[in-house]
């Protein structure tokens, strides 16, 4: 029965050739649309919190009213054994201090005076205590422009762009002018060992990262860092666990009546990432849903056209004696059959999109220019076990739906009247 | 007829009122007279009381007019020998640990020094109030026991950090024992309370003055003078970049 209706498929194909590139179009615009957002979310989210909220961030409360201002004078003390005691706790999880600071970076001339100067955002990470967990984990190395990775104590990366416009290169000495953990001015030597480049604004403007301990040493915050950040050891970030983590963090750690007990906080709520991770988790219901009504009402609609061009071939069927009920199953069977196919073929069609959009991406960095919520430059799509079927199975079942709606007509045809039909 | 006798009453009343209160610009140029001086070494110790912690800073500087102003830190041990210089608007500042002499740009010095409540510009500046200021004595009160005027100071001059005042005058002394500074818009920046007023040669002149920026948290920093000398000779070669290094 298949057999005989793929072949009646293939032989007519005013039969099937709409259906089917209605069907593989919408697919494969699902699974274009749902790779390319599970990109731009995912990349955002776990850009922000590479290098800034992480997948969960702990400070102390008083720290925590004012952290975009990363007032390290509100820094956690005593980090020496907090952060092993810590890891312990949390073994799920695997926790970097980081130092967040402000600051004006000072090039000297010959005489050892003001030559050049600019403002520069810094972060402290730890860079020499073996392995490069964090470097990577922030891409350093890949983001490499120049130079190399600090090898030795007082060395630090300043981003490609800031470095050029104070006219430095690798090996030149700057003096970085901050303000300590007490409000004390400071100022550090450093030698700049690279450049990096990160495509995003906001920390290719002028970014200075060194390692934790000589920034420790720069601001006078010995034992002390401003954030303790935590990353879930599968490297993705899950709302609901991080949850179940904070709630037991907080209720263990925090006080409202101490400022300075620690705070953990999720990604979800920092930096107004709170609507990023919801949509996230709202996308897939958002696309099927949009999909399979969209879908089943342009198959309806082409199901009715199809009827209509067949309203003689029905008609025929019909007065010779085949069941209704057969020949709607037959309707049935046949867009199974464009939607099995139809719905492949969209898969494979927006696969090939969607990877070469994975490896490729887009450089949105012109409306990225002067963004001040830190996102990449370049977006791209990513392919997920989801992609696979999340076209499919709504494709599937919209031309289904669609033909189930269609072929109601052909209850409403009355026997009496159909060699009538046919004679005319 | 009636209204003329309302009208003369009003106007006996306003000008016996105010004949009450001194001219203020005597009453500036007699509280210059105590607080400015054409120089001044001085040393002293700033108490910051943070959020946190509280800890001590002590400095010695060197003062000449309006313009030149020398400071180096004496303590904590992490500060010492660091230097700062002032020429005008232009603030230079050494520190031993980097060998480095670092131009602050104008700007900066209305930034906190170290932490307190302090800005470059208060700790290195020595303007006379009547070159700034014109005055308006608008009342009176008791501070700490001493019968004050209270005078409204608006600056006439644009360059300026405050640009309006409020102090509470002691009236035997001629020395502020209040005062209130505020911005433009009437945001008030900061309060200060001076106390410990001595006899120094022939000025009063506050040992203790308590600094609180109002737009932080914090308890105050204590300023306070441990030792002072005005108009004293002081070499030219100080107020220059060299002396940094020295």
């Amino acid at each position: 029965m298949i057999r005989f209706l793929f072949k009646g498929l293939i032989r007519d194909r005013n039969r099937s050739l709409i259906p089917f590139i209605v069907t593989a179009t919408g697919v494969m615009l699902t699974v274009v649309f749902h790779a390319w957002m599970t990109g731009v979310i995912g990349n955002s989210i776990e850009f922000n919190a590479r290098f800034a909220s992480g997948h969960v961030k702990i400070m102390t409360r008083a720290y925590s009213e004012y952290a975009g201002q990363s007032p390290n004078d509100l820094a956690i003390l005593g980090t020496d054994t907090l952060t092993d005691l810590i890891s312990s706790e949390i073994p799920e999880m695997e926790f970097a201090e980081r130092i967040y600071f402000g600051g004006l970076i000072d090039v000297p001339d010959s005489r050892g005076e003001t030559r050049a100067q600019g403002p520069a955002l810094g972060i402290g990470i730890d860079m020499l205590s073996g392995g490069n967990t964090e470097a990577e984990r922030m891409n350093i190395p890949s983001s490499l422009k120049s130079g190399g990775l600090p090898r030795n104590s007082n060395e630090a990366l300043l981003s490609s762009e800031f470095a050029d416009k104070l006219g430095i290169i690798p090996g030149d000495e700057f003096t970085l002018v901050g303000s300590s953990m007490y409000g004390e001015l400071t100022m550090h030597n450093f030698i700049l060992s690279g450049t990096v480049e990160f495509g995003t604004t906001a920390l290719d403007r002028g970014t200075i990262i060194a390692d934790i301990n000589d920034v420790r040493e720069a601001l006078n915050m010995f034992d002390a860092t401003g954030e303790i950040l935590g990353f879930f050891r599968t490297g993705t970030y899950n709302d609901e666990e991080a949850t179940l983590i904070v709630n037991r963090f907080n209720e263990k750690y925090s006080s409202p009546d101490d400022e300075f007990s620690l705070l953990m906080k999720r990604l979800a709520q920092q930096n107004n990432m709170g609507f990023l991770v919801e949509y996230s988790g709202k996308l897939k219901g958002i696309l099927v849903s949009v999909f399979i009504v969209a879908m089943s009402l342009i198959l309806w609609n082409a199901g009715l056209l199809g009827g209509l061009r067949r309203y003689g071939e029905f008609g025929m069927r019909l007065a010779i004696g085949e069941e209704k009920g057969h020949v709607y199953k037959t309707m049935l069977m046949e867009s199974l059959i464009i939607g099995f196919f139809g719905s492949l073929a969209g898969v494979a069609l927006g696969m090939v999109i969607a990877l070469y959009l994975q490896n490729h991406g887009i450089d949105l960095g012109i409306m990225m220019k002067n963004a001040s919520v830190m996102m990449p430059q370049v977006f791209r799509a990513r392919i997920t076990p989801e992609t696979w079927y999340i076209g499919f199975v709504p494709g599937f079942l919209s031309t289904q739906l669609g033909t189930l709606l269609a072929g109601i007509g052909i209850y409403r045809r009355q026997t009496a009247q159909l060699f009538k039909e046919l004679e005319a | 007829m009636k209204r003329l006798i309302a009208l003369i009453i009003f106007i006996t009343g306003y000008l016996s009122l105010n004949a009450q209160y001194p001219d203020a610009k005597k009453l500036l140029e007699r509280i210059d007279q105590n607080m400015s001086s054409e120089n001044r070494v001085f040393s002293s110790s700033m108490i910051i009381h943070g959020r946190r912690t509280t800890h001590t800073v002590k400095l010695r500087t060197w003062t000449a007019g309006e313009e030149k102003s020398f400071t180096e830190y004496l303590f904590p041990v992490r500060e010492q020998g660091t230097k700062m210089l002032k020429l005008e608007d232009q603030l230079w500042i050494y520190s031993p640990s980097t060998d480095r002499i670092i131009q602050i740009a104008g700007h900066m010095l209305r930034q906190s020094v170290m932490g307190s409540d302090l800005s470059y510009e208060d700790l290195m500046e020595d303007n006379k109030l009547t070159d700034q200021y014109n005055a308006k004595v608008t009342g009176t009160e008791t501070v700490d026991g001493h019968q004050c005027w209270v005078i409204e100071l608006t600056a006439f001059v644009t360059e300026i950090a405050y640009h309006g005042k409020k102090l509470w005058v002691d009236q035997e002394r001629n020395i502020p024992l209040k005062e209130e500074m505020y911005a433009k818009s009437g945001t008030l920046l900061k309060r200060t309370e001076l106390s410990d007023i001595q006899r120094i040669n022939e000025r009063w002149y506050p040992k203790k003055i308590v600094f609180r920026d109002m737009l932080k948290e914090g308890d105050g920093t204590e300023f306070i003078i441990d030792e002072i000398e005005f108009n004293v000779p002081i070499e030219d070669h100080i107020f220059s970049k060299a002396s940094l290094k020295k």
